[in-house]
């Protein structure tokens, strides 16, 4: 929709002018990025826009430690590209599989961003699912200048919530290869066959044994719950129980209820760790 | 610079412009507008062959690029939504084709195909037309001789819809002082307005005026219309100085264009004493009255208790026929059931533009069902006589009942007149979801008895339906609710205590079924149980307990008390039983694998009276033209309900004629005399009967006319396709008899039924609560069907939002009354993924009532549903569920109660 507030559009070209136009935002004046949610809701504070997208960052990049995605690279990047590619790293279907739990349609995958996606801070965001399953590290610039670093699990605090302050930009995010080698398993639980995540849970067993298991979208922010073998059934089915009081309670909006939401974390927990055995 | 369909657009968007009002902006109307949000599609475009949703697109990113649209995309796929039927409304439709175009491989692959069409809905077919388009299957024939009645002919404006040159309401040449209006709307569920300060606003740049309840008529009015506006109660103020709901509308601001309107709106300061809140139906009639201020002028039946509109009547003696069931080892049972808050979303939202002629006379372009209704309301309104007014429409893009209301004309007309420009007020999405009328949501308990053989003693049924904050449709939705689905079963002792009551919530209105759906549930889950407690099939009760010709027809009161109209014009439901029974035993998807799932069949009949009672009127005429063409003007506006289609293939049936030399114009109060307009499935049984009596009425005065050149007797001259052939070789050319006229009526009485019966096999998983529809038929008795492949799509469709009603959708209110489900992504219309296909029926039936046999096939589809997915869950889990939808996550947990 039309955002009819807005007043200006700055376009930065490269890194230079993306630094210098982060001092300026504040309430009124937002990042852009693919732009698929803020255009999608009124915005009647906003009078500036600053997009992101023709900064021309890299959208993905391959190394010997993992993939390094841009905060503009968009999901029908990444849903696209071919694990066959990369024999090394069993968990590249898991970004496909993430792509195909967003809510929004193949054609909002041309727009929408991975960065985007986390930034928005939704619990059903799937990108924020990625990047918590396979230890994502965001790098974030700040308007003076300097960098950070944090896991996505911790930069989503809550619904819609984050750690960023304003003038910093989430300019990419780190799949570490230690990550990328294990084998992944991914489960949705939704009100429909291709609705919005209502339990969206992401495992992970890695080579040495180790398992991990990131639960979103039942819970307001990222839980990521960590072993270094495959638990048992009870102890696993404890540790889900009890993220409902340690991540902000089981989630209650139109899209499930919480009761179904804990049970489904449950259920699909277990059904991962059958999968991951 | 952007090129769109191969022609530069030099014009530099605004910097928080999206891409549709770019291309809409500079006369690209073949970008809809669905959703504004990215959840429809409506407004898919290609950007350099990438298909995007257009309204998510910032349009300074397309500088430079070259946009497609519907009418740039090769004819050949179009063509296949045309051959396919691919379409009823049509407003979908050119977001449909771009992404046809762009992701032809992904569609071709049956595993690829519903993610891939997740982000275009359609609310009216039910996707399997869409489907045949995409897979090339041609539904729709050319008429080339004989009757029409009967073929599958294609819509008339089939070939404009798919490249998107079909007009739709704010489509088309738009004036150079378009003014447009933004509405302030209610923060609070039941407020009293203590002032209004509208200087900021009137001070901004381009705020033309500010609409206020100090400033227009405090005529007291209902948005519903009918053919008697005295069936509605008058208890509605075009602006009133009490909110009953949040999100009722407050003040108008016009500006010289949204932004302006937008920024006035915001800057209007209301300032509100907050009133108790009514949000509980149950205790609605013992709170604070919402409406206590009216008086008897309003036709409330019970202001301060808060009731609408009431019913509580009996034939016999409901317990003695429970006491009788038992005593004869028979059965009664009974329970609660209750239905959602479910919005009709056609996916062309309210929206009109009026304007002031160089005669003075108001001009309204409008999205309705109803044009010459609100013709006449809004004269009332505006103090003016009815031919002060005019009223049309142009293709309307979807309905399903919510436009049989005055929703916004109210508003642009006084803009207009207020400010002397025309003026638009489109509806966005979320205006559609939180402040325009709903289905009725409902309470009800049933009471049913039988005795061993299933034949009934006792039927008894108590609905409390929610009105919301304004009487509306309550009291025809809760009559038509309560009558038929009782009416349908044969039973001595019978009684309905029923209540339509206030509540400070959004308005319900008048939706698909109108109030049988919500009515239906219950009662044909009650007998699903009744069924199962006799060891009876519950096919088997149905054949047994339903009317049949020569038995009255009571819901609650005896023939004698309650005059009636209604007859038993053909009779279709013993043939719909045996189709669907028939069709559900043959095999359907396969059940999951896996410990957690259940399977399990189930089935509901339902009954709709053709025409609604009370008189529903049409008028039509059919001309010749000069070239020898024919023209049929009729009051009804095409909103894909298929009616231009079938008023075609009704003249020309009666013309002999050749269907393209048929032209349908409709929906204008300048046009005829009279239409109550196209509601209540009336398009083909009162309008048709209109204009097969007009051109019956031309027939006739072609033969005199061609009889009287020819020197011969009007019974030797036959009526062609071309022409009146006389004896001997003589002929006259229809050219030669231009300006011949002739005229039809129909008053609406007396009125027939029609029945539906629906049946599916439901595999549930007990662990998720999830439901797979493995099998669903649908038998349909619509007597003589006009158009095969239109009827066929009504039914799919209905089916579809049945699904959806049964499934999926649910407005949510919190605990302030406000809306919670506000976009498509938090209100889930059923998408592709979502509508399995169902296998349709119709019964052999002439109806001795309709024209050429035909009987109303729009809305009775949707009926029986939801009850016969009840009743398959039921079988499957063995618990019953009460309440809809039935989400995944209420499914799971009745499996927990197992």
């Amino acid at each position: 929709m039309d955002l009819l507030t807005v007043e200006a559009l700055e376009r930065p070209r490269d890194d230079d002018e993306v630094r210098a136009a982060l001092p300026g935002l504040g309430p009124d004046r937002a990042l852009l990025g693919g732009g698929t949610f803020l255009f999608s809701v009124p915005q009647p504070h906003l009078r500036g826009l600053v997009d992101l997208t023709a900064a021309g960052w890299t959208p993905i990049t391959a190394a010997d430690d993992g993939l390094t995605v841009a905060a503009t690279a968009t999901l029908a990047r990444l849903a696209d590209l071919d694990p066959a590619a990369y024999p090394q790293w069993p968990a590249l279907p898991l970004l496909a599989g993430c792509c195909e739990a967003l809510v929004g349609s193949r054609k909002v995958w041309h727009v929408a961003t991975v960065g985007g996606n986390v930034c928005l801070a939704l619990p059903a965001g799937p990108m924020t699912t990625l990047a918590a399953a396979l230890d994502g590290v965001a790098t974030i610039w700040d308007a003076s200048g300097r960098q950070r670093r944090e896991l996505v699990e911790d930069l989503v605090v809550g619904t819609r919530r984050t750690t960023l302050v304003a003038g910093e930009v989430l300019r990419s995010i780190h799949l570490p290869a230690t990550a990328l080698r294990g084998r992944t398993a991914l489960r949705k639980a939704s009100l429909a066959p291709l609705g919005r995540s209502a339990v969206l849970i992401a495992g992970r067993r890695d080579p040495d044994g180790a398992f991990t298991l990131a639960v979103t979208a039942a819970v307001p922010r990222p839980a990521v719950l960590r072993y270094e073998s495959l638990p048992t059934p009870d102890r696993f089915a404890a540790d889900v129980d009890a993220l409902g009081a340690t991540h902000g309670g089981w989630y209650d909006d139109p899209h499930g209820t919480p009761e179904w939401r804990h049970a489904m974390s449950r259920h699909l927990a277990e059904e991962i760790r059958a999968e991951l055995r | 610079m952007t090129s769109v369909d191969g022609v530069p657009l030099p014009a530099e968007p605004r910097p928080g412009q999206c891409l549709r009002t770019y291309l809409r902006d500079h006369g690209h109307h073949a970008v809809k507008k669905g959703c504004d949000a990215g959840d429809c599609g409506a407004c898919t475009v290609l950007v350099d062959d990438v298909p995007v949703h257009s309204c998510l697109y910032p349009a300074v990113r397309a500088l430079g690029s070259a946009v497609t649209t519907a009418a740039g995309v090769p004819d050949e796929v179009g063509e296949r939504f045309v051959a396919a039927a691919g379409f009823q409304c049509g407003f979908c439709t050119p977001g449909m084709v771009t992404t046809a175009s762009a992701f032809a491989d992904r569609l071709a692959d049956p595993a690829a195909r519903a993610r891939t069409l997740q982000g275009n809905l359609c609310r009216c077919t039910g996707y399997r037309a869409i489907a045949d388009a995409l897979d090339g299957r041609a539904n729709t024939a050319r008429h080339a001789a004989g009757p029409a009645v009967g073929t599958p002919a294609a819509a008339p404006a089939s070939a404009r819809i798919v490249r998107g040159a079909e007009l739709y309401t704010l489509d088309g040449p738009t004036p150079d002082d378009l003014a447009h209006l933004v509405v302030v709307r209610s923060p609070h569920a039941h407020a009293r307005i203590t002032g209004i300060d509208t200087a900021a606003a009137l001070a901004m740049p381009g705020v033309l005026a500010v609409l206020t309840h100090e400033n227009v008529p405090t005529t007291l009015f209902s948005t519903a219309r009918h053919e008697n506006r005295l069936d509605d109660p008058d208890d509605t103020r075009i602006l009133d100085d009490v909110v009953r709901f949040h999100g009722q509308r407050v003040a108008a601001v016009v500006g010289t264009d949204p932004a302006a309107a937008e920024a006035g709106a915001r800057a209007v300061v209301v300032s509100y004493e907050p009133l108790p809140a009514v949000l509980d139906v149950e205790a609605a009639s013992g709170s604070v009255a919402i409406h206590g201020d009216k008086g008897p002028a309003s036709r409330i039946a019970d202001p301060a208790r808060n009731v609408v509109a009431a019913i509580h009547e009996g034939v016999g003696d409901v317990e003695a026929g429970l006491a009788e069931a038992r005593s004869s080892g028979g059965a009664v049972v009974g329970g609660t059931w209750r239905t959602g808050r479910v919005s009709p979303s056609s996916l062309e939202t309210h929206a009109s533009r009026a304007w002031v002629d160089t005669d003075g006379r108001v001009v309204v372009r409008t999205s309705t069902q109803v044009p010459f209704l609100v013709r006449d309301e809004l004269a009332r309104l505006l103090g003016r006589e009815r031919d002060g007014v005019r009223v049309y429409s142009a293709r309307v893009g979807g309905g399903f009942g919510s436009k049989q209301e005055l929703l916004t004309e109210d508003l642009t007309a006084l803009a207009a007149l207020a400010t002397g420009r025309p003026v638009q007020w489109e509806l966005t999405r979320t205006e559609s979801l939180t402040a325009t009328p709903t289905r009725h949501p409902m309470r009800v308990s049933v009471r049913v008895g039988a005795r061993p053989d299933g034949s009934l003693t006792a039927l008894a049924i108590d609905v409390l339906s929610d009105a919301g904050a304004y009487g509306n449709h309550s009291p025809g939705v809760m009559f038509h609710g309560c009558h038929e689905s009782m009416a349908l079963y044969r039973c001595p002792n019978k009684r309905v205590d029923a209540e339509a009551v206030y509540t400070t919530t959004p308005p319900s209105g008048a939706f698909r079924g109108y109030g049988l759906g919500q009515v239906q549930f219950a009662v044909e889950s009650a007998l699903d149980d009744l069924a199962r407690e006799l060891g009876i099939d519950p096919f088997d009760l149905r054949r047994r307990t339903a009317v049949r010709p020569g038995d009255d027809f009571i819901a609650s009161a005896a023939p004698a008390d309650h005059p009636d109209d209604l007859q038993f014009g053909s009779d279709g439901l013993p043939e719909c039983l045996d189709l669907a029974q028939q069709a559900l035993r043959q095999s359907g998807d396969p059940a999951p694998d896996g410990p957690s799932w259940r399977v399990g069949e189930g089935m509901a009949a339902a009954m709709i009276a053709t025409i609604p009672p009370r008189g529903h009127r049409s008028e039509a005429s059919v001309t010749v033209e000069p070239d020898g063409s024919y023209r049929v003007r009729v009051g009804t506006a095409e909103f894909g309900n298929g009616t231009a289609t079938v008023h075609a293939q009704i003249a020309a049936t009666a013309l002999s004629a050749r269907l393209d030399r048929v032209v349908v114009t409709g929906a204008d109060t300048d046009g005829v005399g009279v239409d109550t307009g196209a509601f209540g499935s009336t398009g083909t049984v009162v309008a048709g009967t209109a204009v097969a009596r007009a051109a019956s009425a031309l027939a006739s005065e072609l033969r005199g006319k061609a009889a009287a050149r020819l020197g011969q007797g009007s019974e030797e001259c036959v009526l062609g396709p071309d022409g009146v052939h006389g004896s001997g070789g003589a002929f006259v050319g229809l050219a030669d008899l231009a300006g011949a006229r002739g005229e039809g009526r129909h008053e609406g009485s007396p009125r027939s039924v029609a029945f539906n019966v629906h049946a599916v096999r439901v595999a549930v998983d007990t662990a998720t609560g999830e439901v797979r529809i493995l099998r669903s038929v649908h038998a349909a008795d619509a007597g003589v069907v006009v158009n095969p492949q239109q009827c066929r799509g009504q039914v799919e469709g209905g089916v579809a939002q049945g699904i959806g009603t049964a499934l999926y959708e649910e407005i949510r209110l919190d605990d302030a009354g406000r809306v919670t489900t506000r976009v498509l992504r938090d209100y889930h219309l059923p998408q592709y993924a979502d509508v399995p296909a169902t296998q349709v029926f119709f019964a052999d039936t002439v109806d001795t009532l309709g024209p050429f046999g035909a009987k109303s096939m729009s809305e009775s589809p949707y009926n029986p549903v939801a009850p016969a997915i009840a009743n398959a869950i039921r079988d499957a889990v063995g618990a019953r569920p009460r309440r809809l939808p039935m989400t995944r996550d209420r499914v799971w947990a009745l499996c927990q109660d197992v």
